[in-house]
């Protein structure tokens, strides 16, 4: 299946850019990023709190099936243009990463379908290097530890 | 122009991907890619160019044939760290989607 996102990451620049079309009203787009029990579902996070409103903030919780915390996440809301835009900070809890500011904007196409463009502005272009490896090294780690699991087995 | 972009539109393109693919072995010429392909010679060379634009090939003139090679450098990059990047948001959209179609009707 081909890849709908875009990912625009221009070399020593702290910032990159996502970009998606979707097959939905731009409404429909905005609410999955505005309503907490819909961000917990694509998202795949547990939402403590979702503020969304200028000066708002939110909280992030993700843990495993066995009730571990893995990931924590929060940030502040900048600014909210129902369907237009959302400009916000994200923090990772407990990481090395700084602070990042995600602007976040929602475009109508046509009555049935979207665009989102979300721009990533990090500290420094290293900072967004590392957070762009992020995925790679996870999905690493998780061949390494399905390899260990297999290799285990086999002990 | 945004190279990083149009390498990413390069690599959307199936025939695209399969002729890095085939360049991945050996440099090749344009008609022994092409020769690979039930696509019209031109068509071919058209992916050739945006291919060699962005980055992904490299051309080398060899006597009356030019050869295209497979830039891995620009390949790493990509394989490395954007495309798991790409690949963990497309995940995340391709749900946001399905959930909120059910909620089209209501």
């Amino acid at each position: 299946m081909e890849r709908k996102t875009k990912v625009s990451a221009e070399e020593d620049k702290p910032y990159l850019t996502i970009m998606r079309a979707f097959d939905l009203p731009v409404e429909l787009l905005f609410r999955a990023y505005a309503e907490a029990e819909l961000v917990e579902q694509w998202m795949g996070t547990k939402v403590l709190k979702l503020e969304s409103r200028k000066h708002g903030s939110y909280q992030f919780e993700t843990a495993d099936p066995q009730g571990n915390v893995l990931f924590k996440a929060n940030g502040t809301i900048h600014e909210y243009l129902p369907n237009q835009k959302i400009v916000r900070t994200f923090e990772m809890e407990n990481a090395t990463f700084d602070v990042q500011l995600e602007f976040l904007e929602f475009e109508k196409l046509t009555e049935d379908t979207s665009k989102l463009t979300m721009q990533v502005i990090y500290r420094s272009a290293q900072a967004r290097d590392e957070n762009l490896k992020l995925p790679f090294a996870y999905g690493v780690n998780m061949a390494h530890n399905r390899l260990e699991e297999i290799l285990s087995k086999l002990k | 122009m945004n190279l990083r972009r149009d390498v990413f539109q390069a690599i959307a393109d199936p025939t695209r991907r399969a002729i890095l693919m085939l360049v991945a072995a050996h440099a090749m010429t344009a008609g022994a890619i092409a020769a690979n392909f039930d696509t019209a010679r031109p068509t071919v060379s058209r992916h050739l160019q945006i291919l060699t634009e962005c980055e992904l090939l490299t051309q080398e003139q060899n006597g009356r044939e030019i050869y295209y090679h497979l830039n891995p450098q620009k390949m790493k990059e990509i394989a490395d760290f954007i495309e798991p990047f790409r690949n963990m948001w497309d995940d995340r959209f391709n749900k946001l989607e399905t959930i909120m179609k059910t909620y089209k009707t209501k």
